[in-house]
């Protein structure tokens, strides 16, 4: 037999070249990018920057109220979806045998990821204000409170486009809790709930914790979901009101009222503003704080996630 | 005079269509220590988990047939599951201790039974961790982590934690298989003091090891009891060949 | 031990306690409140489902569906000619969803071919090619950028893309479908690269061994044993992704120039159904016959995600249950 020379394999070197250059310049031209928009808005960057207002038609000032509104809507969003989720994640991995129906349900979480977020927009309209807000106030006699654009419907429609993120995060989680810890507590005479509560939850919450990360950073990047739910370009006062008990008043979040909200607040700037060439650099400075809080959610979570599965690798 | 604990009649077990056990009929003799043998997959660790139902957590499974503990029939529908497994103990292959202090760990079993008193607790932990010949090694680090201690520490604590819910029968499924050799003479002497208080059924896939510490073994092949009878009578003068076949060694 | 005796001791046993009922109610009661949280995904989508439609098919009430595809315009002649326009606000308002539809899928496909594109070859790279400490680190940069804010990368598109191509390619419109359709593939790579790489990485080493054990080369592999393999899983991203582009809405908002052509020229501003609905919905009057054809586009919408993602579910399944490997 002879050991002939490797060949040269041109044309499959030139492939997995080509392949290489892809994925490289992906990476180049988005760096490029993000480059640009640090660049630009770094100027704009300050403490003053975060907290004020904007004034004199978006020109001046800044985004205080609209993180203060991202803040409030997420914290609310959370709130609604993270119990529903990890509740929801419980019952697919621990109690439901699988069935039919335990198939549509998963089948139901990939469909509602699925969802344009603009569809997700006219649910919120169609079923949370029109219908549960209206029935509200006709219950409650509140006129017209509950039946409008809030930051209440906001909320609650974030978190039903959010939810699947939480569920696959838990069921993940759960999923990676080994089965020999349930067979021990089993073993020792645990009911189902005991071992639920007792041994896998308190192995799982990392896991949660990372979907909830995750979360919120998609819902604070969402706009098409609450363009007519209640984000405005422009309000004179947060939405806070006072909670009075006795004598002592504490101010809390208004989830009837309006709110602004940074990501909004970018695309109102960026597609109706005034006066472009002044409004440019905030445009660039307000995004680029977006970017970043994106980016630092983002990167937490995968950090505590690479974190906890090398720490259950080592089990 | 031999008291009798379990008494099996005609059990059968399915794994969807494929029938796992085929017709064991056997008593168990309380206070001793009785040890099921056989080659790999004729179904002594399903017929263990026979015993304290664990065969229920499995989807698909469907159990025929009678098993009476001190006369009571634990298959009977309304019967109290949780309690049959407090009181028949479970000892697994691999140490499935929980990511908790050893302290933890030990309590976690009678703190699911409604226990709540700390002095009470903490006699549990003494004594279990003395029954399972341990308590010197870790009495000063039992707020430490569990998985720290060395495997055959492990294993001896799992069945310390066994021992803390009070069990009058402990299962022991192939408990030394995974430990070195000085482990396992640890694990056996722990088996033969345990057997003056409880009714001890070990799965072996080591035969020395079934001969050494076992007061009565049953012989299983292809999902059915072959023979039963005193350990010595099986390993010196077997009755069936198949039994004679394994236990020199011929096949397995 | 006497038979009467072994069995006459269970009334006393401590075995034969039963369950109580109390502990059997908790424990069903805890399991049914999982379950009703369990389904909460279910219901939802039975809930966009029904309010969706119950909006949209008012629409019904005054659009007929010959309506919503095209107008029957008289001239002065007197010839009545078929137009299609979406102009609701006129006074003569029609609602032909056909440039929407055009807007939607000229912003779409050509996003989805360049994203196939360099999305695959992302996700071979990162699953073949990468070394895989280099992998660790750059996966998890793909899921980062993966989170950026869609508004941001309409912001990107519309203040440094479109005038980049503008200058490059002097488009008749300087927003246009190709502007967005760039825009769009950010979205979509890190979606198709991801599910590929996914899909790459699951099929079990031992093929790649047979396959070099034969003699190919890396790229033969590739391309004749993997890709092959993994043909579902890529397809079902590819699937994926195209319903991704078909329901995105801030960047084609913000960046197709959001008028209602009719045509076949992506250098040409468009309007897709998505930016029709964020941008006429903040206007009608609320049971207007244009609200309710708003819901209708978004029945449209929501049929067309919803089959492609049931579609690209089965692929997947399908590809699970022959990789039993």
């Amino acid at each position: 037999m002879e050991l002939k020379k490797r060949k040269k394999d041109f044309s499959g070197a030139i492939f997995l070249g080509i392949v290489r250059l892809m994925f490289f310049f992906l990476v180049f031209v988005l760096i490029l990018l993000l480059g640009k928009i640090f660049i630009e808005g770094i100027g704009v960057i300050s403490l003053e920057f975060l907290i004020d207002s904007p004034k004199n038609n978006m020109t001046e000032g800044g985004i205080g109220p609209a993180i203060f509104g991202t803040i409030a809507v997420t914290l609310l969003m959370v709130i609604f979806t993270v119990p529903l989720g990890v509740f929801s994640a419980i019952y697919l991995n621990e109690y439901a045998k699988d069935t039919f129906f335990t198939r549509i349900i998963r089948t139901s979480i990939n469909n509602l990821a699925g969802v344009p977020s603009i569809v997700f927009g006219l649910f919120g309209l169609g079923f949370f204000i029109l219908f549960i807000g209206k029935n509200l106030d006709e219950i409650l006699q509140t006129g017209l409170l509950f039946g409008q654009p809030a930051l209440l419907w906001a909320s609650a429609t974030l978190a039903v486009l959010v939810l699947p993120i939480v569920i696959v995060s838990t069921l993940e989680a759960l999923n990676s809790v080994p089965k020999s810890h349930r067979d021990a507590s089993y073993g020792l005479g645990a009911t189902k709930w005991q071992t639920t509560k007792n041994v896998v939850l308190p192995q799982a919450r990392p896991g949660i914790l990372t979907g909830t990360i995750l979360a919120i950073s998609r819902g604070a990047g969402e706009t098409a979901p609450i363009l007519f739910l209640g984000a405005a370009f422009f309000l004179p006062n947060l939405p806070i009101a006072d909670l009075c008990i006795g004598g002592y008043c504490i101010p809390m979040i208004n989830p009837t009222e309006q709110f602004m909200y940074l990501a909004y607040h970018i695309f109102i700037m960026a597609t109706q503003s005034s006066n472009p060439t002044k409004t440019l650099p905030l445009q660039y400075g307000s995004t680029l704080v977006l970017i970043v809080l994106t980016f630092l959610l983002n990167i937490t979570a995968i950090i505590f996630r690479y974190r906890f599965r090398k720490i259950l690798g080592r089990l | 005079m031999k008291e009798i604990k379990i008494v099996v009649k005609d059990l059968n077990l399915f794994y969807g269509d494929k029938q796992a056990l085929k017709n064991i009929t056997l008593d168990i003799l309380a206070k001793r220590v009785t040890a099921f043998i056989g080659p790999s997959g004729c179904g002594k660790s399903t017929f263990l988990r026979v015993l304290n139902r664990m065969n229920d957590l499995i989807d698909n499974v469907k159990t025929k047939g009678e098993v009476f503990i001190d006369g009571v029939n634990i298959y009977d529908k309304s019967l109290d599951i949780v309690n049959l497994r407090k009181n028949v103990g479970m000892v697994f292959q691999k140490s499935n201790l929980f990511p908790k202090t050893i302290y933890e760990n030990i309590v976690y079993g009678p703190k699911i039974n409604g226990i709540r008193d700390k002095k009470f607790l903490d006699e549990i932990v003494e004594k279990t961790l003395n029954q399972a010949a341990i308590w010197d090694e870790v009495k000063d680090r039992l707020n430490e982590n569990a998985l720290s201690l060395s495997g055959g520490q492990q294993q001896r604590l799992c069945i310390a934690r066994a021992l803390a819910v009070e069990p009058e029968i402990i299962l022991m499924d192939e408990p030394a298989s995974a430990l070195d050799p000085i482990s396992t003479a640890k694990i056996e002497e722990l088996i033969h003091d345990l057997k003056k208080e409880y009714t001890i059924v070990i799965v072996t896939h080591n035969m020395q090891q079934a001969a050494r510490v076992s007061d009565q073994t049953a012989f299983f092949y292809l999902g059915e009891l072959i023979e039963y009878d005193k350990t010595t009578t099986i390993f010196t003068n077997p009755g069936n060949k198949q039994t004679e076949d394994y236990v020199t060694g011929r096949f397995g | 031990m006497e038979e009467k005796d072994f069995y006459s001791q269970s009334e006393n046993s401590k075995y034969a306690k039963k369950i109580k009922k109390f502990t059997r109610v908790k424990e069903s009661a805890i399991k049914f409140f999982f379950a009703v949280n369990g389904t909460m995904a279910l219901i939802f989508i039975i809930l966009i489902f029904i309010f969706l439609f119950k909006e949209g098919f008012r629409a019904l009430d005054h659009i007929s569906l010959l309506d919503f595809l095209y107008f029957d315009r008289a001239d002065a002649s007197g010839t009545v000619q078929k137009v299609f326009e979406w102009y609701p606000t006129s006074e003569e308002p029609r609602y032909s969803l056909i440039p929407l539809l055009i807007g939607t899928f000229l912003t779409a496909f050509p996003a989805t071919v360049i994203s196939t594109l360099l999305g695959v070859g992302a996700g071979i790279y990162l699953s073949e090619v990468a070394n895989p400490k280099l992998k660790e680190f750059l996966k998890p940069m793909i899921e980062l950028f993966a989170g950026i804010p869609t508004v941001v990368l309409g912001f990107i598109m519309l203040v440094i893309g479109a005038s980049f191509f503008n200058d490059l390619l002097n488009p008749a419109n300087r927003l246009n479908a190709f502007v967005a359709a760039i825009g769009l593939s950010f979205v979509i790579i890190p979606i198709i690269a991801s599910l590929t790489e996914d899909a790459l990485h699951s099929i079990p080493n031992k093929l790649r061994m047979a396959s070099y054990g034969l003699g190919a080369t890396k790229w033969q592999t590739i391309s004749k044993v993997i890709l092959p393999a993994a043909f579902s899983g890529v397809s079902a991203s590819i699937i994926l992704g195209f319903g991704r582009a078909i329901g995105e809405t801030m960047i084609v908002l913000m960046c197709a120039g959001n008028a209602a052509n009719i045509t076949s020229n992506i250098f040409l501003s468009v309007r897709t159904m998505t930016a029709t609905i964020a941008a006429e919905m903040g206007e009608v009057s609320q049971g207007s016959d244009h609200y309710y054809s708003l819901f209708f586009i978004g029945i449209v919408l929501f049929t067309f995600t919803f089959f492609l993602n049931l579609i690209a579910e089965i692929i997947i399944n399908r590809m699970r249950k022959k990789n039993t490997f």
